[in-house]
């Protein structure tokens, strides 16, 4: 699993690829966590390189969006691939989190 | 019959042996992509949930995993020798309640057609879960 970060004009952008399991998503939460800290007004997880997730990484970003909110910034998910997209689907989390097919769309708007 | 058995310790690091092992399995069973899919993260949350209850996160105890592809279906024990759990406690959570964690029993009882716990000697619990492979349930 890799993630990086950069700052795009007023959002943060978290970008996650490989697969994240219980053995790494501690590190994805140590960064989504650290960034709520620091109340970043926008945070954009680009998950477009996910190969696979289990629970713990949809619990970190559970846990990133609701410290998020917490101090009104914006959570948004993007470019979701088939597989992780089935994965939110079985704990019906679609509709809590703000998603987007790519990047771009997940910008606008911030 | 096709069968595999594969210890592990309970270190995190090694789920991706368990979950390779398991797609492996279901490719074998002839699987699509989407179904191994879902098969390998039941199994994966299974393991999960040894680490984390069983095992209390210490990393050095074994994991015993079976996979064997039955008459049409897939079936995967897990066997642990930790802290044994009370089956009916083994609840999925409510959805509804959005909060992190508590995803893993509802992945697995979502997923496969039966999970089974059981109280298997002295120490620690047997599970195991088995899959209708799509041809069975054709007929």
């Amino acid at each position: 699993m890799q993630i990086e970060t950069k700052e795009m004009g007023k959002a943060t952008l978290v970008h996650v690829s490989g697969e994240v399991d219980m053995s790494n998503s501690p590190k994805v939460r140590d960064i989504l966590l650290g960034l709520a800290k620091k109340k970043a007004p926008a945070i954009l997880v680009d998950l477009g390189g996910v190969t696979y997730m289990d629970s713990s990484g949809i619990a970190t970003l559970v846990e990133g969006l609701q410290e998020t909110m917490g101090y009104g910034g914006k959570f948004r998910l993007a470019a979701l691939t088939p597989k992780v997209k089935q994965v939110f689907d079985l704990a019906r989390l679609t509709d809590v989190f703000e998603i987007f097919a790519d990047l771009a769309s997940a910008q606008e708007g911030l | 019959m096709r069968r595999f058995q594969i210890e592990v310790p309970s270190d995190p690091a090694f789920l991706r042996m368990v979950r390779t092992a398991v797609d492996t399995l279901c490719a074998m069973g002839g699987l699509d992509e989407d179904g191994r899919c879902m098969i390998v993260l039941a199994v994966d949350e299974a393991c999960a949930n040894i680490i984390r209850h069983s095992y209390g996160g210490a990393a050095d105890k074994p994991i015993i995993c079976e996979g064997k592809l039955e008459e049409g279906a897939v079936a995967f024990t897990l066997r642990d020798f930790g802290r044994k759990v009370d089956p009916g406690r083994i609840q999925p959570r409510d959805l509804a309640d959005v909060r992190p964690g508590g995803l893993g029993v509802h992945f697995m009882r979502k997923v496969m057609d039966s999970v089974e716990f059981e109280d298997c000697g002295a120490e620690g619990t047997c599970l195991t879960m088995r899959k209708r492979l799509p041809a069975a349930r054709k007929g």
